[in-house]
This record gives structure tokens, C-alpha cells and sequence, in this order.
């Protein structure tokens, strides 16, 4: 019998399983705090998982570990205060 | 944000809200999942064994196999007795309108206890933007790249309605509360539930990659994806779809043709028989509700 | 042990049953359809505690069965010919999986033309697939062969799906009398479901995502390897089931006459009747007829024991590689050392064609008699037929 690992074709969850996908970037979203009304919108419709606002306790934060630069969150934030800017 | 579903580093192209539309789903059932995903966009993004950006419990399968794999899994469980898991399958289009078709209809008529949810980007962008049956009137793709498509969409809901399911909806990625409750709705009945979720592609639509939202939520704007629910006989408009009756409240169908590359070889005839294809469609609705 | 008037097909039914399955998705096609009929009617009755799930096609009914698997519990389907040829995508899905089911596969001819009796085109057009692929003679087999392949499938050394061969209505439809353990001792014997992973909500796992190819060609030389291997897990539990119910252990390859023979025949299936009784009337008594039981992993240690020291072998087919030769012949050959050279093949029985006895005893004559010669010797011979 070989290793259990090497005879079943069962993957486990882990951050970047698709790879480094930052590296895809051409721009990359820069937050201006002083616009932002913590509405959760750009967080809702990040593809990537990369931004995470807690409305509450007022804050952005954002990954780009794994940001495609896509720019959906710009184009969804209300307030315009996402701007997309050459990498 | 709740529970996300796909974790980053997913390989979904720049500016796919599929990730984000599964999100949605998964955190929106309320209980527990299995999922079950044909051949399809979502078999390439999940990333390589032994890893996977899906952080929840998913079985690929090859094509035409999604509602009888998942309905199976729903058996197995209604005979271990467990009664806290939602066994969805998430098919394409091509997967759930062309080769899936008389499985997904065998899940329907048995009444199979399963959420089965297309999502619906009109056409096999896996493969590389060809045509498919769910493909709109004179979309330009891969197969059809010079005249675009002869023949209008197929309509899977509508067929899905002919089958007496318990509970179909159609659904917009571009207006997630809406999506939200019809999962949640979905979620709380037994048998077989079908969602119609419309879901543009920035590659195979010829859009840039920050334009999603915006052209989702305009195909509900201009009226030409209509959003409804049909559960105990009765339709029901939702959403936008509720206030867009009349015509003259629509936006103009223009605003979102002419974002998409796909629609731009369109010729003022071909505008006006889509005018009247999406005519026809919302008179078919006002007949229902 | 009592004993029942049974056609294979309500054995392979009834041992379903016994095995504590408690799913069942199938879609009837003749000859197959008496199984799915009498499994209906068990669960309908009550009789057996299980799922009964008519679909749509073959290939939703090994689809579901693999969900239903996947989901924890003891699945099983059924089928023949062309239902098995649309299930062909699932059938490789199943066993590259690693997901442990049972299938019956009740042997009919493909078409065109249409044909439903029975030959081995369905039954070997699935080799290449990752099953663990055995084939019965009689309703006897069938059973036995049924419940053993439950436990074959569930061994953590396999967790591979099973396929169990017969033919269609000379074993499928053909009544028989057969020993039938008791139900609950074959339910105890059989045991609780066992799998490697499933599918419950209780844990997060992905099956089946993309995997590089080196990854890749790790995966299916393990499947290959597990199934090489299991060639001892399947003895082992064969010896296991007859010890437990009395029954006389037979192995993968089942020999008929002395082991001592100069000549071997080998054939897999029903028609190794007519072959054992040929050989009889040959009138010698260095002819030794070579059954195989065990056709995924093909039994090559067990065959080139009980081949070494043959002057000359004829391998019987009831199918053919277009363009080649008969499967069994080319597993045969593959397995001998170089210096077999006097090794003939005989294709028969496709379409279902059922030669008389006179026929076989004239055309193993004739190779016999040419070997014994030590002639040149023709390496493809087909059977005659007269319309």
C-alpha cells in the first residue's frame, strides 16, 4: 500500500493553491481612508478575498498577497475612495 | 463580511466574480455544504492537489454528471440521517443548458433533494469562448465569430418551471442581496431547487476587468435579465426586475450592449430584433404573474 | 446452507441484498434488466432496507451510485453492453477517484447490428479503467463473487470499485441451483461500510481539482500498483468467504484436469463448460483447461505457475481487438517468458454465437495435433460458422 497522500486525488484548503496571483497585477488599489465609509461593498465583491473592512470597528485593510488588480473594488466603492494606480 | 468560501489564490481570471458569487452561497445556506462542480470555469480555479482555494467540501466531476452526483451524495445522507447539509451543485452554462441537460431534467422530475445553481456566463469560457445554448441572439464568440449566434437563448429556468420544481429563481451577480435571499430561500426547502445566476465574463464578453459589476447589474437595468422567483405556482418579479414593467423605466438596452465587445458588430436591425426577443420574454412574465 | 433455484441475475440481486447495499441507481437494458427489477422489488416489499433510484441513463446511474458512495454509504449499480459504453466516461471517474462500489456487468455484444446476446466486447472494453474486474460461470459465482467484491472494494489496501462479469441469459437467465448462506451471517461477514473519504459536510476537502502531471502520473501508477497488489487481498478473502460459509475455495485461476498436463487451455466465463467438456472428449489426458476468475489484476504469477513446463497453450476469446487479437491472449502472452512461443489464440462466441461441442473438440484437435507435430502453427484462429 503506498502513502495515503499519493493514492487519493483529495486536496486540502490552503492559501495560494492557484499560486502567487499578486504577481498578476498591473495596478493595484490604494484606499484613500479619509473617503471611506466602511461600507463593505469593495469586501463583498473583492474576486480575491483580499480586502477586509470590519464596519464596526472602522477598518480597511488590504492584502496583496493575492490582489489581481482587477479593480472591481474601485469601480463598486460609492465614496470613489479606491484608486487604481500603476503597479 | 461573513465566511469566505474561495480563499485567496484562487486562478479565476482578473475581475471573475465567480469566487465572489460562491462566497455568497456558501455563506448564505446557513448550514453546512457539499458542493458538486462539472466540467466547467470552476474545475480550473480551485488550484493544484494537494491544495485547493476552496475551503469547503467539493467533488469534481466530468460533465453532465453534476444533479445525479449530487443527488446522490443528498441520498447518502438522507440515509445516514443527516439532516444539517445542503448538497448544492454548480454547473455553466454549457454543463447545465447543453451537455447536462437530460440529467439535470432526471434530478428535476424525480424531485431530487438537491440546490442546483447554473451559473449562467453564456458561453464555454473554460474552453475558450464558444458557443452555447444559453448563449444570447448575435453574441459574437469563438463559433459563431462572424456573424454571431443565429439563434436566441435557451431559456433553462423557464424549462425548469415546465418540470414543476419546487423552487426556481433567477439571480444576478450584480445584485448580491437579492442573490443572498433566494439562497436563504432555497436553503429552507427540500426537493429540487434550481437558480439561474447570471454571471457576465470579462474575457469572453470583451469587457475590462473592473466593468463586472456594472454590466450585471445593467442587463437587469435595461430589462434584458429579468429577475424573478417561481415557488407553489406563482412568479414573482424581485429585485430592480419588480419596478421594470413598464418599459419606459427600463434603461436603454444600448447602455449594455455597447459595453461588451461581444455585441459590437451588432447592426441596428439586430438591435431591434433583440428589443423584441427581451419583449417577448417580459410578456411571457406578465402572463405568469 | 440452504440451496435456491436462481438465474444469475437474481443471484447477483440477492447477494446485493445480503451485503447490507443501501443504494442502488440503475437504468434498465437487456440483459441486465432482471436485476434492477428484483432489487426494485426487494426495496419496494421491504425486504431490503435501501434506496432504489431509477435515472435517466447509464451514465447518471454510476454517477449518482459514485455520489451516494462518496456520501458514506454501500452503493451499487448494474448494467450491460451499451449502457456501459455510455457509462464508459464514469467508469474510468469511479476508479480514478479511489471511491469503492460494485458493479454487475451482465455481458452483451456492441452493436451495429443489434444483438442483445452474449459475447465479452462490453465486459473488456473497460480493462484499461482501474477496476478490480471479476467474471463468474454460474449463479454460484455470481453470488459469491457479488458479496466477496463488497469487501474487496472496501479493503483500505484497495478502495477501488469492483466490476463482476456474466454473461447475459446463458448465466444472467439461466436458472440454477445455488448455495445460499445465510443473511445475516453474509451482512456480518460483509460489515460496516468502509471508504477512504467522504463526503458529509464534515470536512473540508476538494476531490478531483487540477494536479500537475508529475502529480498526476504519482496518482494513477499508485492505482496500478494498489491494483497489482490486491491480486492477495482478493485471495485472502475469497479463502475468508469459503472457510466461513463452507464453500470450496477456488482462486483466480481455476484449474480443470491435471496440473501435471502438457497442454493448456485458458477461457474466462460460461463457456469454459463446453471447453472443459471438449477437452474429455478429446480422449487425452495431457489437455488441462485454465479458467480465469480474476481478470483486473491479470493473475500472471498464478497463470505462469500453473503454465511452466507447457508444450503448447490455446487461449480462448469471446472478443476481439479489432486489428489485434483477443485480450485474454494478449494478457496471456504478456505474462509468459520469451521461450513460449507455441501459444494460439481462438476467437469465438462473438455475437453470441453458440458453438456446438463437435466444434470445439475439431478445432483443439486440429491446433493439438499441429503442436504435437511440432508444425508451424497459425497464432490467430477463429471459429467456424455456418448461417
Amino acid at each position: 500500500m503506498s502513502t495515503s497522500e499519493s493514492r487519493f486525488p483529495v486536496s486540502r484548503p490552503a492559501l495560494g493553491a492557484g499560486g502567487a496571483t499578486g504577481a498578476w497585477r498591473t495596478k493595484k488599489p490604494i484606499i484613500n481612508i479619509s473617503l471611506c465609509v466602511y461600507c463593505g461593498l469593495c469586501d463583498v465583491y473583492c474576486p480575491t478575498s483580499s480586502i477586509t473592512v470590519l464596519t464596526r470597528e472602522r477598518k480597511i485593510e488590504v492584502n496583496y498577497d493575492y490582489c489581481k488588480g482587477c479593480g472591481l473594488c474601485a469601480s463598486v466603492c460609492p465614496r470613489k475612495a479606491i484608486t487604481m494606480v500603476e503597479e | 463580511m461573513s465566511f469566505k468560501g474561495v480563499l485567496p489564490g484562487d486562478s479565476s481570471c482578473p475581475g471573475c466574480l465567480l469566487p465572489v458569487a460562491l462566497n455568497l452561497v456558501v455563506s448564505s445556506i446557513g448550514k453546512k455544504v457539499v458542493s458538486v462542480v462539472p466540467a466547467s470555469c470552476t474545475s480550473v480555479i480551485q488550484g493544484y492537489y494537494p491544495k485547493t482555494a476552496f475551503d469547503f467540501p467539493t467533488i469534481n466531476v466530468p460533465f453532465a454528471s453534476a444533479a445525479p452526483v449530487a443527488a446522490g451524495v443528498s441520498y447518502a445522507l438522507e440515509i445516514r440521517g443527516i439532516k444539517d447539509v445542503v448538497v448544492f451543485a454548480w454547473a455553466g452554462d454549457g454543463g447545465t443548458a447543453d451537455i447536462g441537460m437530460a440529467a439535470l431534467s432526471g434530478a428535476a422530475e424525480r424531485n431530487d433533494n438537491i440546490l442546483y445553481i447554473m451559473y449562467d456566463n453564456e458561453a464555454y469560457m473554460n474552453t475558450g469562448i464558444q458557443r452555447s445554448g444559453a448563449t444570447p441572439y448575435k453574441a459574437w464568440t469563438t463559433t459563431t465569430p462572424v456573424i454571431g449566434k443565429r439563434e436566441a437563448k435557451k431559456d433553462v429556468a423557464k424549462i425548469m418551471i415546465a418540470h414543476g420544481a419546487k423552487y426556481v429563481a433567477t439571480a444576478s451577480v450584480g445584485f448580491h442581496q437579492d442573490f443572498i435571499a433566494k439562497i436563504r430561500k432555497a436553503s429552507s426547502i427540500s426537493g429540487f431547487r434550481f437558480i439561474q445566476l447570471h454571471l457576465p465574463c470579462p474575457v469572453g464578453w470583451r469587457f475590462d476587468s473592473e466593468k463586472t459589476v456594472e454590466v450585471a447589474k445593467l442587463a437587469v437595468e435595461t430589462g434584458a435579465w429579468i429577475l424573478y422567483e417561481y415557488q407553489d405556482g406563482k412568479l414573482r418579479l424581485t429585485g430592480p426586475s419588480a419596478q421594470l414593467i413598464e418599459e419606459s423605466r427600463r434603461k436603454p438596452l444600448e447602455e449594455y450592449l455597447l459595453l461588451q465587445g461581444r455585441f459590437s458588430h451588432l447592426t441596428k436591425e439586430d438591435i431591434e430584433q433583440i428589443k423584441k426577443l427581451i419583449k417577448e420574454q417580459w410578456e411571457w412574465i406578465k402572463k405568469m404573474i | 446452507m440452504r440451496r435456491e433455484a436462481l438465474t444469475g441475475n437474481q443471484a447477483v440481486a440477492m447477494a446485493v441484498m445480503y451485503s447490507d447495499v443501501k443504494f442502488v441507481a440503475a437504468y434498465p437494458i437487456t440483459p441486465q434488466t432482471s436485476i434492477v427489477e428484483k432489487i426494485s422489488y426487494f426495496v419496494e416489499k421491504g425486504l431490503m432496507k435501501a434506496k432504489f433510484v431509477n435515472v435517466e441513463s447509464e451514465h447518471s446511474a454510476l454517477a449518482m451510485t459514485y455520489g451516494a458512495a462518496l456520501g458514506g454509504v454501500r452503493s451499487f449499480t448494474a448494467t450491460s453492453s451499451h449502457g456501459l459504453l455510455y457509462m464508459h466516461e464514469w467508469v474510468h471517474w469511479a476508479s480514478r477517484s479511489r471511491v469503492p462500489l460494485v458493479m454487475a456487468v451482465v455481458t452483451r455484444t456492441i452493436g451495429p447490428p443489434w444483438n442483445i446476446w452474449p459475447d465479452h466486447s462490453d465486459y473488456m472494453d473497460q480493462r484499461d479503467a482501474g477496476w478490480i474486474m471479476l467474471f463468474a460461470m454460474d449463479a454460484q459465482e455470481a453470488f459469491d463473487m457479488t458479496v466477496q467484491a463488497f469487501r474487496i472494494s472496501e479493503d483500505e489496501r484497495v478502495f477501488l470499485p469492483v466490476m463482476v462479469g456474466l454473461e447475459g441469459f446463458i448465466v444472467g437467465g439461466t436458472t440454477m441451483s445455488v448455495a445460499l448462506p445465510d443473511e445475516e451471517s453474509v451482512k456480518e461477514w460483509v460489515g460496516e461500510r468502509r471508504q477512504p473519504f467522504v463526503f458529509d459536510g464534515s470536512a473540508n476537502i476538494t476531490l478531483g481539482n487540477l494536479a500537475s502531471p508529475e502529480d498526476t502520473y504519482i496518482l494513477h501508477r499508485n492505482i496500478h500498483e494498489d491494483l497489482l497488489r490486491s491480486i492477495e487481498v482478493i485471495k485472502e478473502i475469497e479463502k475468508d468467504y469459503s472457510e466461513t460459509f463452507g464453500l470450496p475455495y477456488i482462486g483466480p485461476v481455476e484449474t480443470v484436469g491435471e496440473k501435471e498436463s502438457s497442454y493448456a487451455v485458458i477461457s474466462m466465463g460460461a463457456w469454459s463448460g463446453d471447453l472443459a467438456e471438449a477437452i474429455k472428449q478429446l480422449g487425452r489426458n495431457d489437455v488441462s483447461l485454465y479458467r480465469i476468475r480474476v481478470y483486473r489484476p491479470f493473475p500472471c504469477k498464478e497463470l505462469r505457475q500453473a503454465l511452466s513446463r507447457k508444450n503448447g497453450i490455446v487461449v480462448f476469446d469471446r472478443s476481439i481487438s479489432f486489428g489485434s487479437f483477443g485480450p485474454l491472449y494478449m494478457d496471456v502472452k504478456a505474462c509468459l517468458d520469451s521461450e513460449y512461443t507455441n501459444v494460439v489464440n481462438v476467437i469465438g462466441g462473438l455475437g453470441g454465437v453458440d458453438h456446438s461441442l463437435g466444434e470445439y473438440v475439431s478445432v483443439l484437435r486440429k491446433i493439438l495435433g499441429e503442436m504435437d507435430r511440432e508444425e508451424k502453427l497459425e497464432k490467430q484462429i477463429w471459429m467456424e460458422v455456418s448461417r
